[in-house]
C-alpha cells in the first residue's frame, strides 16, 4: 500500500496528459465560441426579422438544454445521417456550440449597454453602419463584456469535465481510470479536484489581470 | 418505426423526468438550507465562520460537478456504499449551496445599511433587525438571481447520468441501445422534453414572482451566474 | 454658388404629433443663423433632418446645390460635408480626444495615420485644447467635453456646421468656453446653423435670427429687428420672457 504521496507521483503522468487533453478542448472552444456567440449577437440586434428569428431559436434551443444532451447527440446521434465525428472533435463542436449560445447573450448585453449616442454620433461624422460597429460599438462592448465572458470561460474549463462520457480521454477520463484500476477513488478524485482548482484560480486571476489592463476611465457596464 | 416505440416507451420515459424533479427538488432544497447558512455565517459570522465559509464556496464552485459527483459516489465507497441517486443529490446539492449562498448574501448586501440602522433606532436587537427587516427584502430581491439557479440545476440533474441515476438520459440511451441507428431521434427527443421542463419551470417561478412582488422590489440585473448542466 | 443649406417645406410628424409644418430656410456661405423657440418646437427635429439622422416625411434639402434627400444618395458621403454638435455630446467613450478627432479624418476620408493625426491635434488646438489630447472623455469637464465634440465635427472640413442646444446640457461656469468658441469659428466665416437658448450669444454671433414655435418659423430677421422691433407679437412675448428669465448677460453689451 503506497503512501498518498507515492500514488500522486505515479498518477501524475497520466493526469498531465489529460490535463493537456482539457486544456485543448477548453482554448479551442472559448475562442471558436466567441466568435460565434458576437456573430449571433450582432445577429440579434442588428440583423432583420430572418437573422433575428435564426440567431434566436439557435440561442433557445443550446441554453434551453443539458449540455450533455447536445454532446450526445452529436457524437451518437449525428451518425445515423452520415456524420461521424472523432470523439475529441465532437466534444469541441458540442462545448463550443454551446458556450456561442451563452456567450452571445454577455455580447449582446454589452452591445446594447453601450449608449446611444455613440452610433449615432458616428453616423453623424460619415460612417457606415458597419464601420460604426466595428470602430465604436465594439470597442466599447468587448471590454465591457470581459467580467461576464470570464466567468462563462471558466464555467467552461469546468464543463470539459463531461466529455469523458464520450471516450475524450481528458483528465477526467484519466483519473477514473486510475481509480478503476487501483480502487483508490478518493485520492484520485481528490487529486483531479485539487487540479481543476489550481487551473480555474490561475486563469481567473490572469482574466481578472486581463480586465484591469484594458481598462478605460469611464467605461463600465451599467446595470440596465 | 422508432416514433411508435418512442411513444410506447413514453411512460418509461417520463418516470425518468419523475426522477429528474425528485433530484431537482431534493438539491435545491438542500442547496437553500446550506446556502441561507452559509449567507449568514458570510455576512454576520465573526473571521472563522467567515473564512471556513468562504472556503466551502470557493472549492465548491471552482471544481467541477462531474469531479464532486464521482468524489461523492466512487470516493465515498470506502466508507459507505451510497447509492447513486443519494450522491447526486448530495453533490449537486452542496454545489447549489456554494451558488446560492452567493445569491443570497448579494441580496442581505444590496439591503441599504440604513434600514438596520432605522430597525435598532425603534428598539429592535440585531435577530429581530435581520428576521423582520432584512431577511423579508432580501429574500424578494433573491428571487430573480435564484431563477436562473433554478434553470441551471434543473439542466445540471442531467449530470447525475454519469454515476449511473437511471434518469431521463440513461433510459434514452437504453433505447438507443436496443434500436440500432436511431439515436439522433431519441436524444432530441430527451432535449425536447428538458427544453419543456425548462420552459415550464421558468415560467411557473415568474409567475410566483409576479405573485409576492411588492413595488420597489422589481428584478434589478444582478451579475448573471448562469450554470449549466 | 453661395448658398450652402437649402430646405424647403419641411414636414415632420411624430405619430399624432406635427413637429415641423413646412419649415423652409436658406443659408449662404459664411453665414450663421441662429433659430430660437419654445421647447419642443422642433429646432432639434429641424437640424437632425438636414444630415437625416431623422428622415423628414416631406420637403426637400440641398447641400451645395446637391438634393441630399433623394432616394439615390450615398448618405454617409453626405454626413462628411456636415458637421453636428450635439447636446449631448457623444463622444466615444473608448478613445481619447485626440483619438476621437482623429478617427473620422482616417477611417472615413481615409487619410493616412500621420496625416490624421497632425489634423486632429491641429483642430484640437484650434479649440484650445492641445493639452487635453490624451485624455479620455470621463476625463474631461462638460465644457471640454462639447469642445472635443466641436474639434471632431471641423476635422471631417465640413460645409456647413449644425450646433444642437450645444450648452444646454453644461454647468453655468462652463458654457463660456464653448460659446467663446463658436464666436471663433462665426469669425473664420464657417457657415453654421444654431439652435439654442443663449440669448446674449445668438444676438452677437448671427447674422439672422429665426424664431419657430409650433413647427413654423413665426419671424426670421437680423438680430436688432427681432430684439429691438420684432414684427410679430409672439417674438415680442417670447423675447420678453427669456429676458425676465435669464437676465441680460455682460456679452450684450460688447
Amino acid at each position: 500500500m503506497i503512501s498518498f504521496f507515492e500514488f500522486t507521483l505515479a498518477s501524475l503522468p497520466a493526469l498531465m496528459k489529460g490535463t493537456l487533453i482539457t486544456l485543448e478542448i477548453w482554448v479551442v472552444c472559448i475562442t471558436g465560441g466567441a466568435v460565434l456567440g458576437i456573430f449571433l449577437a450582432l445577429g440579434r440586434i442588428y440583423g432583420n426579422k430572418i437573422t433575428y428569428g435564426i440567431t434566436t431559436t439557435y440561442i433557445e434551443i443550446f441554453r434551453g438544454t443539458p449540455q450533455l444532451v447536445q454532446m450526445f447527440v452529436i457524437y451518437i446521434g449525428l451518425p445515423d445521417i452520415g456524420i461521424v465525428l472523432r470523439p475529441i472533435l465532437a466534444a469541441m463542436i458540442a462545448i463550443g456550440l454551446n458556450t456561442a449560445a451563452y456567450q452571445a447573450e454577455y455580447f449582446r448585453g454589452a452591445i446594447q449597454s453601450v449608449q446611444k449616442g455613440q452610433m449615432i454620433a458616428a453616423r453623424a461624422i460619415g460612417m457606415s453602419k458597419p464601420q460604426a460597429i466595428v470602430h465604436i460599438i465594439l470597442p466599447q462592448a468587448l471590454r465591457m463584456v470581459i467580467p461576464s465572458w470570464s466567468n462563462e470561460a471558466i464555467l467552461e474549463l469546468k464543463m470539459t469535465s463531461i466529455a469523458f462520457s464520450i471516450s475524450v480521454v481528458e483528465l477526467m477520463a484519466q483519473a477514473k481510470t486510475i481509480g478503476f484500476r487501483t480502487f483508490r477513488y478518493f485520492e484520485i478524485f481528490i487529486l483531479a479536484a485539487i487540479i481543476y482548482y489550481i487551473l480555474v484560480s490561475v486563469f481567473s486571476s490572469l482574466l481578472d489581470l486581463l480586465s484591469a489592463k484594458v481598462h478605460i476611465p469611464g467605461l463600465t457596464l451599467k446595470n440596465r | 418505426m422508432i416514433y411508435q416505440i418512442l411513444l410506447e416507451e413514453l411512460p418509461y420515459l417520463l418516470q425518468g423526468v419523475l426522477i429528474i424533479i425528485e433530484l431537482l427538488v431534493l438539491l435545491l432544497l438542500l442547496g437553500l438550507i446550506v446556502g441561507i447558512a452559509l449567507s449568514a455565517m458570510e455576512v454576520y459570522g465573526n473571521f472563522f465562520l467567515r473564512q471556513s465559509a468562504r472556503a466551502f464556496i470557493r472549492i465548491f464552485r471552482g471544481v467541477p460537478a462531474t469531479v464532486l459527483l464521482f468524489l461523492v459516489y466512487y470516493g465515498m465507497s470506502g466508507l459507505y456504499d451510497i447509492p447513486s441517486f443519494a450522491a447526486a443529490v448530495l453533490a449537486l446539492g452542496l454545489r447549489s449551496a456554494a451558488y446560492q449562498s452567493q445569491i443570497f448574501r448579494g441580496a442581505i448586501e444590496s439591503i441599504p445599511s440604513g434600514q438596520m440602522k432605522a430597525a435598532h433606532a425603534i428598539g429592535m436587537n440585531k435577530i429581530q433587525g435581520v428576521l423582520f427587516i432584512i431577511l423579508p427584502q432580501a429574500v424578494r430581491l433573491s428571487i430573480g438571481p435564484w431563477s436562473n439557479e433554478f434553470s441551471s440545476e434543473l439542466k445540471a440533474t442531467s449530470l447525475a447520468y454519469l454515476v449511473g441515476v437511471v434518469e431521463l438520459l440513461r433510459r434514452g440511451k437504453y433505447i438507443v441501445s436496443y434500436t440500432y441507428g436511431n439515436a439522433l431521434v431519441v436524444f432530441v427527443f430527451c432535449g425536447v422534453i428538458y427544453f419543456i421542463l425548462t420552459r415550464l419551470g421558468n415560467n411557473l417561478l415568474y409567475k410566483f414572482e409576479i405573485r409576492i412582488s411588492v413595488p420597489g422590489f422589481e428584478r434589478r440585473n444582478v451579475r448573471e451566474s448562469t450554470i449549466k448542466g | 454658388m453661395g448658398t450652402v443649406l437649402k430646405i424647403e417645406n419641411l414636414h415632420k410628424s411624430f405619430g399624432d404629433l406635427k413637429v415641423l409644418n413646412g419649415v423652409s430656410l436658406e443659408l449662404k456661405r459664411g453665414e450663421t443663423k441662429v433659430i430660437i423657440g419654445p421647447s419642443g418646437t422642433g429646432k432639434s427635429t429641424l437640424l437632425g433632418c438636414v444630415n437625416r439622422l431623422i428622415e423628414p416625411d416631406q420637403g426637400i434639402i440641398w447641400v451645395s446645390d446637391e438634393e441630399i434627400t433623394s432616394k439615390t444618395i450615398d448618405l454617409n458621403k453626405v454626413r462628411t460635408e456636415i458637421g453636428f454638435v450635439f447636446q449631448d455630446f457623444n463622444l466615444f467613450t473608448h478613445l481619447t480626444a485626440l483619438e476621437n478627432v482623429k478617427i473620422g479624418p482616417q477611417k472615413v476620408r481615409k487619410l493616412h495615420k500621420q496625416e490624421a493625426h497632425d489634423l486632429a491635434l491641429e483642430e484640437l488646438k484650434r479649440v484650445g485644447l492641445s493639452d487635453k489630447a490624451n485624455a479620455y472623455p470621463a476625463e474631461l469637464s462638460g465644457g471640454q467635453k462639447q469642445r472635443v465634440s466641436i474639434a471632431r465635427a471641423l476635422a471631417m472640413n465640413p460645409k456647413v456646421m449644425l450646433f444642437d442646444e450645444p450648452t444646454s446640457a453644461l454647468d453655468p461656469e462652463l458654457i463660456g468656453e464653448v460659446l467663446e468658441v463658436m464666436i471663433s469659428l462665426a469669425k473664420e466665416d464657417m457657415t453654421m446653423l444654431i439652435v439654442t437658448h443663449e440669448m446674449g450669444f445668438a444676438r452677437v454671433v448671427s447674422d439672422e435670427i429665426i424664431f419657430m414655435e409650433h413647427g413654423n418659423i413665426v419671424e426670421e430677421g437680423p438680430p436688432s429687428q427681432l430684439f429691438n422691433n420684432a414684427q410679430h407679437s409672439r417674438t415680442k412675448e417670447f423675447l420678453h420672457k427669456l429676458t425676465e428669465l435669464y437676465g441680460e448677460k455682460k456679452e450684450d453689451a460688447q
